[in-house]
């Protein structure tokens, strides 16, 4: 890297929303052929960088240059006309249109006035294959996984005069294999000069992928590094401002908490004898017991989430029984589910979990009251009390339990999900991806929780694409591999090497 | 400037100075508006006619807003009036002496089940089939009228029957029958959906029905619920209805209500897209829109315009109630300021 000029130079940020400084004074500088991960918790400030950086927000002072010059971009539009471009953690785009018009939405070339479909699909093919990929681009996108779909949304904002590319947790819904695709790409554009900033939550990726790092915490700049010169464990603890000692602590008690749950698992809470859903879901079975933490681990698309939907009654299953505490269970919806005691935290979020618009009180106390039915109606300060406590006990950071859900941070709402769950008093809680898209601290916070849950008896199932997340937490582990369930691993088989064994060997 | 934010936050905080500002406009252009004399021991007037005349579209409003806040709409209210008249005329029968078929309250119980039933097949039509709302309730939009026509034998029914007449013509301490169930009909509501948890449910749903079915939420049941009250509303409008002309007339009782309710509902600040709603906006909204009407006949304006009068009136009212239109106002103030 040598030190010429940078592309983009952000100088003495300052922002400021009602209540929270959430920049102040950050510097950031981004050069040309590099990929420049910015790291931090959540609430740390990366969001609203990247916001200011491409018009969403502006800046209450501080200057930005584009190469050299100064530029006020007022919105994300005028963003990508100066060449900066972002591609958001939740993609963007048409999955009823075909791959190219999904590409030139907007921006069809034309002839005589009206769409020139053959050269829109050509110029299509060859924007991708600049990414190095060869599909059908005249195929929907609903037709392709969620990598290529990616794939399609960068080869969308690149175009003659992008300068610089800002991917936003692309890697967070990909499996491994995907991720490389995509680092190939990255990798690719960088060498032709393009800047890339990255921002992730995946420590290894950042270290893969990117040539110089952007710690911020709590609005701060913390520092501007090389990745190369920055050890991993010292990055951590810049991003969370602990002590290492701190950070371990959880790995220890889960271990710890292992071997109490083997004795104390002994009431079977949810069995499973060959249940499953034909195209869903192969036939499994499952035992969990009282204080059990059942792991799911497999890749994306192994068939965890279809099992987790299957044991809420979100999908029936077709064959095969289920009990729930020894008696034969016939749930067949979610609210049966509810009514047996398992609990379902989604991994979608946005889409199935959180109402952006209702108060996070009545978001925590959703599902209680929906048990109690429509007129046992908790009063207000029944409600303050459990939605109060819940907000305590899992550390949600919000002024008042009467904000709107959807001001919260991701890992914020994720707790919501949790609160909500727990005040049902549940038997079994499953969890599915309860720690993606959010930042290390609140991961470890959320862990945590799980581990206590456990040890007061609550059997847990937790999904989790991060192997390591799965161990630490779980005191046995289902491998699972292209919808069917391929092993379980108990006590000293428990490693990620051995996981990964028995995905590669597909038992 | 605390207080001005905190009170022009409130959501009928808008619809209450559009209807203000209709009233105003009033005050000084429309003569006599506001005058209200006694006759017979009853209020007359401008602002009486717009209370009884509005009761229907009120009506209509309470039960559409809590369809719309599932994010759903109910366009067969129009017709499910002109049932309901229909029905209630038919058993009542058009005996000249007023010496009724059927006790009266049997006619009414009956016309409305009938509507409720009416209700539940388009809640069964969204909830359980699927169908998208506006299509769902096409069918009644269109059918119901059909239905209204054949049980009047295609004729217009006169009644008779005086006690009947309460409902729509009669008056209570100086002011119209009909306002009372307005009343009493939004306090029920509001009882039941805000006394109980069936107004987070409802919003819930409206919000977001995949993440209330996954909260252990009966989401089909609270549609079916929502399009059978809806039901209800359009039968006891057209009770109304019908009681104020003494007729039922398949063709044209209760056309192109549904318009004006839906209208009423969205100007008091309940949006289409679903989630939080506001009975009270939705009364106030259904008042902007029979004070319109008003407005344009006292005024004057020549019939062939009237509608592009009203059509104009709505357009600014909803600009008005948009924070992205008021914003855009402030915004061109203050930067004025800055400049001199």
């Amino acid at each position: 890297m040598a030190e010429t000029a940078p592309i983009v130079e952000m100088k003495k940020i300052n922002k400021t929303f009602p209540g929270v400084k959430a920049l102040s004074n950050v510097d950031f500088r981004l050069f040309r052929g590099e990929v420049h991960a910015l790291m931090g918790q959540n609430g740390a400030g990366k969001s609203t960088l990247v916001k200011v950086l491409t018009g969403v927000y502006k800046q209450d002072s501080g200057a930005m240059l584009l190469n050299g010059k100064p530029i006020k971009p007022d919105s994300p539009l005028a963003a990508q006309k100066l060449g900066i471009n972002t591609v958001y953690q939740e993609v963007n785009l048409c999955l009823n249109l075909s791959v190219a018009e999904n590409i030139f939405i907007g921006k069809e070339p034309k002839r005589l006035g009206r769409i020139d479909w053959k050269s829109m699909n050509r110029k299509a093919e060859e924007v991708l294959e600049r990414l190095n990929i060869r599909i059908d681009v005249t195929r929907t996108l609903a037709s392709y996984s969620i990598a290529i779909q990616q794939m399609v949304a960068i080869a969308r904002v690149l175009d003659s005069t992008a300068k610089v590319l800002i991917l936003d947790e692309p890697t967070s819904s990909l499996d491994e294999h995907e991720v490389e695709q995509l680092f190939k790409v990255i990798r690719k554009l960088r060498d032709e000069g393009l800047a890339i900033l990255f921002i992730t939550h995946f420590l290894d990726q950042t270290y893969q992928i990117s040539d110089r790092i952007t710690v911020l915490k709590n609005g701060d700049f913390v520092g501007e590094f090389e990745t190369s010169k920055l050890p991993k464990l010292e990055l951590i603890t810049k991003m969370l401002g602990k002590e290492l000692s701190e950070f371990s602590y959880s790995a220890k008690s889960g271990q710890k908490r292992e071997q109490g749950a083997v004795e104390q698992g002994k009431q079977s809470l949810l069995t499973a004898r060959q249940f499953g859903l034909q195209g869903s879901i192969a036939p499994f079975d499952l035992e969990l017991g009282q204080g059990e933490v059942l792991g799911l681990a497999g890749l994306l698309g192994s068939g965890r989430t279809e099992m987790a939907r299957l044991l809420f009654g979100i999908d029936n299953a077709d064959q095969g029984e289920l009990f729930v505490k020894g008696k034969k269970s016939t749930i067949n919806s979610p609210r049966g589910a509810m009514m047996a005691g398992i609990g379902y935290c989604t991994e979608d979020r946005k889409n199935e979990g959180i109402f952006a618009e209702l108060s996070i009180r009545d978001n925590i106390i959703l599902a209680v009251q929906a048990r109690n039915g429509t007129f046992k109606y908790l009063s207000s300060k029944r409600k303050l009390e459990i939605a109060d406590e819940l907000i305590k006990v899992l550390g949600i950071k919000t002024p008042s339990s009467s904000s709107e859900a959807r001001q919260l941070s991701g890992g914020n709402q994720q707790k919501v999900m949790l609160a909500r769950w727990l005040a049902t008093k549940p038997i079994v809680l499953i969890l599915d991806e309860p720690t993606r898209g959010i930042d290390v601290g609140a991961k470890l916070e959320i862990m945590e929780q799980i581990l206590n849950l456990g040890r007061e008896g609550l059997g847990i199932i937790f999904i989790s694409s991060e192997f390591e997340e799965v161990l630490r937490c779980s005191s046995k582990v289902a491998v699972l591999k292209d919808k069917v369930k391929i092993a379980e691993l108990h006590g000293e088989e428990m490693t990620e090497n051995q996981i990964m064994r028995t995905i590669a060997g597909g038992k | 400037m605390a207080w001005w934010r905190s009170i022009s936050s409130k959501k009928f905080f808008w619809p209450f100075i559009a209807l203000l500002f209709l009233l105003v406009f009033n005050l000084f252009f429309t003569p006599h508006f506001f005058r209200v004399e006694v006759k017979e021991g009853h209020l007359y007037g401008n602002v009486i006619d717009i209370l009884k005349n509005g009761a229907p579209i009120m009506i209509l409003a309470i039960g559409l807003t809590l369809v719309i806040a599932t994010k759903g709409i109910d366009i067969s209210v129009g017709s499910v009036v002109a049932v309901s008249a229909g029905v209630v005329a038919m058993l009542i029968g058009g005996d000249l002496h007023g010496v009724p078929k059927n006790p009266i309250w049997y006619a009414m119980v009956v016309a409305v089940l009938v509507c409720i039933a009416a209700g539940l097949w388009n809640g069964m039509l969204v909830s359980r089939i699927g169908m998208q709302p506006i299509i769902a309730t096409l069918i009644l939009f269109v059918a119901g009228r059909g239905i209204a026509m054949v049980t009047t034998n295609a004729m217009v029914v006169w009644l008779y029957a005086k006690p009947f007449a309460l409902l729509g013509q009669g008056y209570v301490f100086g002011l119209p029958f009909s306002i009372y169930i307005v009343v009493v009909l939004l306090i029920i509501t509001t009882l039941f959906t805000r006394r109980t948890a069936m107004g987070m449910f409802i919003e819930a749903v409206g919000i977001n029905p995949k993440a209330a079915r996954f909260a252990g939420i009966n989401a089909k049941n609270i549609l079916l619920g929502v399009y059978a009250f809806s039901g209800f509303c359009a039968g006891i409008s057209g009770l109304v209805v019908c009681s104020t002309v003494m007729s039922a007339d398949g063709n044209n009782a209760g056309l192109g209500y549904e318009l004006d309710a839906i209208l009423a509902v969205v100007l008091g600040g309940t949006s289409l897209n679903g989630g939080k709603y506001y009975l009270v906006g939705s009364i106030i909204g259904a008042l902007i829109v029979e004070t319109l009407t008003t407005t344009i006949y006292a005024f004057g304006v020549p019939p062939e315009i009237s509608r592009v009068v009203k059509a104009i009136v709505v357009w600014g009212m909803c600009l008005l109630q948009s924070s992205k239109f008021r914003s855009m106002i402030a915004g061109a103030f203050t930067k004025k300021e800055l400049s001199v």
